[in-house]
């Protein structure tokens, strides 16, 4: 099947309320081990053909994950999990 | 004659009739511009409202970013027109990477709804010239996801720019990083603002009509700019 895989995730350094408020209520259920917690996007992609990895990484970058933000890694559905470059972008700039 | 101030309506806009409002009680003609329309019917400037654009979905302004008209307005933009983003509006030009940062989910994780004190920090030509520095203004805020975020490098350069516009005083409402609640681009004709001016521009309607400011500080600007306006 020709189904990329993208997860998206807030970056380290980006708080993440809704992870908080998740750790938080774990105790009611009896947890008490856990130490934090995130929350991120898992999004599939089909494609007619073969599952284009670059496509799919540009669509990532464009659209899905926001670097200001965000992180994300690909993989093709039901291969090992390749982490993407998801490269540390450079500040955005207005243009002027 | 009069200045054409474009409002730009996307599927999901709210804000874009008081936006309209706004704009005709600070003097000007309002034209309403819509997203899958890249032609920008020349006005000389144009206000991107608050809402929920494409539902929020993905982002707010995610999907936004790429309509039609907002390719118009990016291009715009460099040519120096005013473009001033509202809420919404704000998260579309950050997601557009035409102002830096981004808008995430307020920190308290509740959606805040209120009249909010903000502090003008920039005067800056095009949009708060008609303001004084350090003066204190009251306008609604009304968002779930206004916290605004950049990294350390990007904050200090917008403070030694000048290009943080107002801030949060009396309490920061979402944990916005250094209070900011509006930013300007380095040229300063595109600022982004999470409260919301185009509801404080009349006593019967909203808490002051501060908001008003920020709609006449752009009509004085274009009307001493110089004549060679005017988008195509």
């Amino acid at each position: 099947m020709a189904r990329v895989v993208v997860d998206v995730m807030l970056k380290p350094e980006i708080l993440d309320p809704q992870g908080q408020a998740v750790a938080n209520a774990l105790p009611r259920l009896g947890v008490n081990d856990v130490t934090s917690v995130r929350i991120g996007r898992r999004i599939e992609i089909e494609f007619a053909g073969e599952p284009d990895l670059d496509r799919a990484r540009e669509i990532a970058d464009k659209l899905l994950a926001n670097p200001v933000i965000e992180d994300f890694a690909l993989h093709v559905d039901g291969t090992v999990e390749t982490e993407s470059d998801s490269q540390e972008s450079e500040p955005a700039e207005a243009p002027a | 004659m009069s200045t054409r101030v474009g409002v730009v309506t996307f599927p999901g806009s709210l804000d874009d009739g008081d936006a309209a409002r706004a704009v005709r009680l600070a003097g000007a003609d309002a034209v309403g511009l819509w997203h899958a329309d890249p032609d920008l019917h020349g006005v000389d400037a144009v206000v991107l409202p608050g809402g929920f654009s494409y539902g929020d979905y993905l982002r707010g302004g995610a999907i936004a970013r790429f309509a039609p008209v907002m390719e118009t307005i990016a291009e715009a933009v460099r040519d120096g027109l005013p473009v001033l983003g509202i809420c919404n509006g704000f998260q579309i030009l950050c997601e557009a990477h035409i102002l830096p940062g981004a808008l995430i989910r307020n920190q308290h994780m509740h959606f805040r709804a209120r009249d909010q004190r903000l502090r003008i920090e920039a005067v800056q030509p095009v949009w708060t010239n008609a303001f004084t520095d350090s003066q204190e203004v009251v306008i609604p805020i009304k968002h779930g996801e206004g916290r605004y975020v950049a990294d350390e490098h990007t904050l200090d350069e917008l403070e030694a720019n000048g290009q943080i516009v107002a801030r949060y005083v009396g309490g920061n409402p979402n944990g916005a990083q250094r209070d900011i609640a509006a930013i300007s681009n380095a040229a300063g004709n595109v600022v982004g603002i999470m409260p919301h001016p185009e509801h404080a521009v009349d006593a019967l309607t909203g808490p002051s009509t501060d908001g008003l400011g920020f709609f006449t500080s752009m009509l004085k600007f274009l009307a001493g700019a110089p004549a060679d306006q005017g988008a195509s």
